[in-house]
């Protein structure tokens, strides 16, 4: 009884929440039409994922907008983590639809968006609402919104297998002009999810009892629940010679023991009238989960268990080199401008506690073979491509 | 409690932004001075479509998630 409460009360205060903002006399602008067309590659670590992205948005009446987006992934996937577990390279596909709508009254401009995603083992759908408002001769704009999702996880090997995860997002924003050439962004959000969170693919090892220089793989086992906490700060500065610079941090933490940072900054540099150039660095590092280990001394060791990479210690850096082209920047029929970019990622990815455990997969005999827990630390690379004309109508 | 600290941080926020439609703060920088933040180089997402897609880049290979400014939404890449 007192749990229902609390939840009415959590909600009355967020519906209270909405109605206290005021709306205000002077009117907002909703962002201009235009529509992307992407193509993207990642290849590395053994996995191959490309495919299209389409995004298209529209306004109507200056206060309506509506925007649809869809994308696919098709992967290709022999990984460390399929090769270790003795599985052979697969492929499948994953479909991704979204639907979004904007409502601007004044000053404050109402989103609702929904968004499928469908593999041959995984569904996931999200619905999402979210406000923002302009302020104080909008020099600041907060930003509040609300996503609830629902997961069905399936495992194609076994066709009885189903699960399902609930997730709820909140997050608020507010982007603040300091001076009439800095402008600064910060975002804090909460993630709770629910349910069956590991990965039914994915095993943990542990030494093997009979030869401790092999090892044995046995299914993860992983909390059945996760409450995430994220706070970044973004800052975009206007250079005098017009450029701009930008960077930004974030502070991850969660109730599995992980706690990340990320650092970012880049740099946009126009070049005559229709290029644009841009170069970014990015670096992630975070600490790994509280149940995770690269190789446990023995089966069931403790409640949960995980030898997830994504749950490891590791960093990661991104280099990004990118070029953009301005077309018919005078218009040409319906188009008022388009543009043709081009964008180039490298990732490196260090793991301080993931071990290569292909090399103790070996035969004993093979010069290559290292027991288990004696391996090299993974790391890999890879190269991420995105191609994309974006026209605005 | 991270949801309560959340619905608090909401309605505060929400109380500040009332509270701000019953005075007159004097903007600092004005209207006219602000061509430089207008300039698309200094849009804080210029390119919607690639940053959507580098964030689940991301987040697929990473246990950090979210505070990214976006609408949020499932990543299906458990």
């Amino acid at each position: 009884m007192t749990l229902v409460f609390t939840k009415l009360w959590k909600r009355s205060l967020a519906a209270a929440a909405l109605l206290v903002l005021p709306l205000g006399a002077m009117a907002g602008v909703l962002p201009d039409d235009r529509a992307d067309a992407l193509y993207h590659r990642y290849e590395g670590g053994g996995v191959t994922i490309q495919g299209p992205s389409i995004l298209v948005r529209k306004k109507m009446a200056e206060k309506y907008a509506v925007s649809a987006n869809y994308y696919q992934d098709m992967i290709t996937s022999a990984s460390i983590d399929v090769e270790v577990s003795g599985a052979s390279e697969y492929k499948e596909e994953r479909d991704q639809y979204s639907l979004g709508f904007e409502y601007l009254r004044g000053k404050t401009t109402y989103t609702l968006n929904y968004t499928n995603s469908e593999e041959n083992d995984y569904e996931a759908s999200t619905a999402s609402f979210g406000i923002s408002q302009d302020l104080f001769g909008d020099l600041t704009t907060i930003t509040m919104g609300f996503s609830r999702g629902w997961d069905k996880v399936r495992n194609s090997t076994d066709p009885t297998f189903e699960e399902e995860i609930d997730r709820w997002n909140y997050r608020v924003g507010v982007t603040q002009i300091l001076t009439k050439s800095l402008i600064t962004y910060f975002n804090y959000e909460v993630i709770t999810d629910e349910g069956f969170l590991n990965n039914p693919y994915r095993s943990y090892r542990y030494v093997n009892p009979t030869d401790s220089r092999l090892f044995v793989l046995e299914q993860e086992i992983y909390p059945r629940t996760r409450t995430s906490n994220a706070a970044a700060l973004n800052a975009r500065y206007f250079l005098p010679y017009r450029a701009a610079l930008y960077g930004g941090y974030r502070f991850f933490t969660d109730t599995w023991g992980i706690r990340a940072d990320t650092f970012e900054l880049g740099y946009v540099h126009p070049v005559k009238q229709q290029w644009t150039l841009e170069a970014r660095v990015r670096y992630y590092q975070q600490d790994h989960a509280d149940f995770y280990a690269d190789l446990f001394d023995r089966q069931n060791q403790q409640n949960f268990l995980a030898r997830d990479k994504e749950l490891s210690t590791f960093n990661s850096i991104a280099i990004r080199l990118g070029a953009s082209y301005e077309f018919v920047p005078n218009g040409w029929r319906f188009v008022k401008k388009g543009s043709l970019n081009l964008f180039y990622d490298r990732l490196e990815f260090k793991y301080d506690d993931f071990r290569d455990a292909r090399f103790s997969r070996l035969p004993t005999d093979d010069p290559n073979f290292r027991p288990a827990g004696t391996e090299p630390l993974y790391e890999f690379g890879a190269n991420v491509i995105q191609a994309f004309v974006s026209i605005w109508f | 409690m991270t949801e309560a600290i959340a619905v608090k941080a909401m309605l505060a926020i929400a109380l500040l932004c009332g509270l701000s439609a019953c005075g007159n703060i004097e903007p600092w920088v004005k209207p006219y001075e602000r061509q430089q933040l207008a300039d698309p180089i200094m849009a804080a997402d210029p390119h919607p479509i690639s940053s959507a897609y580098m964030d689940h880049v991301f987040e697929a290979r990473e246990g950090a998630r979210g505070a990214l400014g976006s609408g949020g939404g499932g990543c299906g890449c458990n």
